[in-house]
């Protein structure tokens, strides 16, 4: 199998569906002729044309508003937030509209949009261009949400959220792009939204989480195998909504010891839904009380290289707090 | 538990800059390092700087070699951290901390197999006290796996070791106990079956039989206590707790800290081991070379300070007012001994075989004690300094030498050393040379005594100053003439003496 990298991944998708299905387009600022900002739908528009790689206005309210109306009109727009930090002024849209209007019209009208959104921060990008916005729309009912971690899931998870007949939020994290390559396969394939999956197994510690910290959890892993001898059993959500239960609780209980990261501030984070869902169910199970490693609580990213060092998780946050765990 | 290493990289000094030379350490492995304090000097070609640490710790080793040329964002070094380090102590020393222990089959164990088979098995009994220390801070709290894990496969948790924090039993204690057969399995780790059933049967008498047993070793002393129950196993390691008998010296976690005996034990185990600081270190590596390398003479004056002492008592009130700070008789002491060492600037040097380096700034090295050991942080151009500012200065290194805030600078570039040896009531001192300058001189306790002045007797108040001067490069009659002149600069002071 041919390993890419994680945006070529989501660049492949979109095309591939594009050539697919003629009802599927992208919208955004500068996805068009500039083929967007990362160059993630580069080549969108010299292929599909003008219409089917839509350069708009910088209103991210307008974007999802289009967007959500070509959905319900039969469209499979995939609309870009250019950075997920942007997307607020459109969080009306994606609330309001698109997350109720199946249920409002007692399933007359469904609106099948795709939005993604770069995340997460480690590219020196402060304030406006580093946050993790998916517990502004975790736990609203309605709307699936998409984290991969690897190139694989990515493309996988993509063309799952394109085919899927609900809004999805499709999380890329900026710093995986270039980063992150894994194999993915030549042919068409779609990895199944809801589902979670465990990329290291292991009897001594679980972690789970989703996105780039993941691959922090996993360096770190391969350490303390080494050194520790400690085994950590691994597990990506890869769907943050709606949260894989059985999979969260079967990784859980495999060694009664959980730690939970994300780049996402701890308070209200996905983290805190994962870990009452342990605790509702697994009591009897935990070996341990159930810990989070996860962004601080402050407003914003730092811009000064250091103050963003210390926001973001590394390697060593997780193997600290992972060995801290194992030795409990 | 292994301690936090954390690595200290090259920084970028300077934009562009790729690459730096180290060129000299100032901390050796072993070394105290604070945040912020110089680690290392660095050369590139743009700039020369001190590098100042990143975090708090130990130097653990150095990465790079005094001249090697390293990348920016090497790793040079490596520094173990306090908290880490901390946390890391916490563990062995916590349940010394603890009250006596909760009933445990363990403390009767250890106690129990010990006087069944003394001479036989004595690692086998501290085996048994390594696995279950009884009162491991952690030791009976079951999280909720390990309760239904344990009533699920009928294990006893009182026979399961733990080897979870703070001696926990975790979730893997329990499935490797169902693994290797239940109870029956894990009490295989105890030296005596006998004692585990009956430590089972009847927990509460556990301490109670542990300290009777105790009492029947050869040596019971005051060991009568439950608490005591732990070491009472000891007495047959216990002289060779530090070396002779490893399994028996990793069994006592107390092995690794110094260690007080209890009253009453048997005369060979009357003593105990501290350990050696890093400080206690160099201060022995310093007093041995210049003991070793300096040859030390010594002389002694006598000194009548009755009018400085009439000065000090005029001002002080007004002094600690003013300034904020008590008027000690130091400032005027090092006033009066950088007055004489700028009349005999010899004095101010050091020893460098083909040659003698005389120093022209004179940067009085001041010895300050605190509970365990001495420190000389340093009084920079004494010579600008009036007595106000040599107050105010002596006054702060004094504070920071007791706060163990003095930073590296504080203690470089000392000429020539005063110790006041009065403080703790000396009257006659044989200082030794703070290596390599060239002498160093004593201030002793002011003492009041009957004095002939123009064939009448007075009351006065005499202090005594001692001088070790290395002999290489001082003699007699130029130490004689200085002596004279601090003698002269004290005596010349009286009450109309400005501190201003």
């Amino acid at each position: 199998m041919p390993v890419i990298e994680y945006i070529e991944a989501i660049r492949s998708a979109m095309k591939e569906e594009m050539e697919r299905d003629s009802r599927v387009f992208v919208l955004g600022e500068d996805v068009g002729l500039k083929g967007g900002v990362f160059t993630t739908t580069k080549g969108l528009q010299e292929q599909f044309g003008e219409l089917r790689a839509l350069d708009t206005p910088l209103s991210e309210s307008a974007i999802a508003g289009v967007a959500i109306g070509a959905a319900m009109a039969g469209l499979r727009p995939i609309a870009e937030m250019q950075y997920s930090d942007f997307m607020f002024p459109a969080t009306n849209q994606i609330i309001s509209e698109a997350a109720k209007i199946r249920y409002r019209s007692n399933n007359d009208w469904d609106c099948p949009v795709v939005i993604r959104a770069p995340i997460g921060g480690g590219v020196f990008g402060g304030l406006y261009h580093s946050q993790c916005p998916e517990s502004v729309f975790f736990g609203t009912p309605g709307l699936k949400i998409l984290a991969p971690a690897t190139a694989y899931d990515a493309k996988g998870l993509l063309i799952s959220a394109i085919r899927d007949p609900d809004p999805v939020l499709f999380f890329e994290h900026k710093k995986c792009y270039r980063l992150i390559s894994d194999e993915v396969p030549e042919g068409e394939y779609t990895v199944p939204i809801g589902k979670s999956r465990v990329m290291r197994e292991g009897d001594d510690i679980t972690v789970i989480g989703y996105s780039l910290p993941l691959h922090f959890a996993m360096e770190a892993a391969a350490e303390l195998a080494r050194e520790e001898g400690v085994e950590a059993h691994i597990l990506d959500l890869r769907t943050l909504q709606p949260l894989d239960r059985e999979g969260i609780l079967e990784a859980a209980s495999r060694t009664g010891k959980v730690l939970i990261v994300h780049e996402d501030n701890k308070t209200g984070g996905i983290g805190a839904e994962v870990a009452a869902i342990i605790a509702e169910e697994l009591l009897y199970d935990l070996d341990a009380p159930i810990r989070r490693l996860c962004g601080p609580d402050v407003p914003a990213m730092p811009i000064n290289p250091p103050g963003e060092k210390h926001f973001m998780l590394n390697k060593e946050k997780l193997k600290t707090a992972m060995l801290e765990l194992a030795r409990y | 538990m292994a301690k936090k290493i954390v690595e200290v990289v090259m920084p970028q000094l300077a934009e562009s800059l790729v690459s730096a030379t180290i060129d000299r350490w100032l901390k050796e492995p072993g070394d105290r390092v604070e945040l912020y304090e110089p680690l290392c000097e660095v050369q590139t070609d743009k700039v020369n700087a001190e590098l100042p640490s990143t975090v708090s710790g130990i130097l653990v080793k150095k990465l790079v070699g005094e001249g090697e040329e390293v990348s920016v964002g090497t790793a040079i070094g490596l520094i173990e951290t306090e908290a880490e380090a901390a946390e890391g102590l916490a563990a062995p020393e916590a349940p010394y901390a603890q009250e006596a222990p909760a009933p445990s089959a363990a403390a009767a164990t250890a106690a129990a197999s010990a006087p069944s088979a003394p001479s036989a098995r004595p690692a086998a009994a501290a085996a048994g006290a390594a696995a279950f220390d009884p009162q491991a801070p952690m030791r009976h709290r079951y999280s909720p796996a390990v309760q239904r894990l344990a009533a699920e496969h009928g294990i006893d948790l009182n026979l399961v070791s733990g080897t979870g924090m703070g001696g926990r039993i975790t979730r893997k204690d329990v499935l490797n106990a169902v693994e290797k057969g239940g109870a029956a399995a894990s009490s295989a780790s105890f030296a005596s079956p006998a004692s585990a059933s009956s430590a089972s049967g009847s927990p509460m008498s556990a301490p109670f039989a542990s300290a009777s047993l105790a009492s029947a070793t050869p040596a019971p002393g005051s060991l009568a206590t439950g608490s005591a129950a732990a070491p009472a196993a000891q007495p047959f390691s216990v002289p060779a707790a530090a070396q002779a008998n490893p399994s028996a010296a990793d069994a006592d976690p107390s092995a690794r800290l110094p260690r007080v005996e209890v009253e009453g034990k048997s005369s060979p185990g009357r003593e105990y081991y501290i350990d050696v600081t890093p400080i206690r270190k160099t201060i022995a590596k310093n007093m041995r070379q210049s003991v070793s390398e300096i040859p030390h003479a010594w002389t002694m004056v006598e000194v009548d300070i009755t009018n400085l002492v009439e000065l000090r008592n005029k001002w002080k009130h007004e002094f600690q007012k003013e300034e904020g700070i008590n008027l000690t008789y130091m400032p005027f002491v090092v006033h009066a001994v950088v007055g004489a060492l700028k009349e005999f600037p010899i004095m101010n040097s050091v020893w460098a075989d083909d040659k003698i380096i005389v120093k022209r700034d004179i940067n009085i090295s001041l010895a300050v004690g605190t509970e365990d050991s001495v420190l000389t942080p340093v009084i920079r151009n004494a010579d600008q300094k009036s007595i106000v500012g040599l107050a105010h200065e002596i006054h702060d290194l004094a504070k920071r030498t007791r706060e163990n805030k003095l930073k590296l600078s504080d203690m470089q570039g000392g000429t020539f050393t005063i110790n006041n040896t009065g403080t703790f009531g000396s009257v006659q001192s044989v200082p030794i040379i703070n290596y390599p300058q060239a002498a160093i001189l004593t201030f002793e306790a002011i003492v009041k005594r009957p004095l002939v002045i123009n064939d009448m007797i007075g009351i006065r108040s005499m202090v005594n100053l001692c001088l070790s001067f290395d002999h290489r490069i001082l003699d007699g009659v130029i130490c004689g003439k200085f002596h004279q002149r601090v003698k002269a600069n004290l005596e010349s002071y009286n009450v109309n003496t400005k501190l201003y």
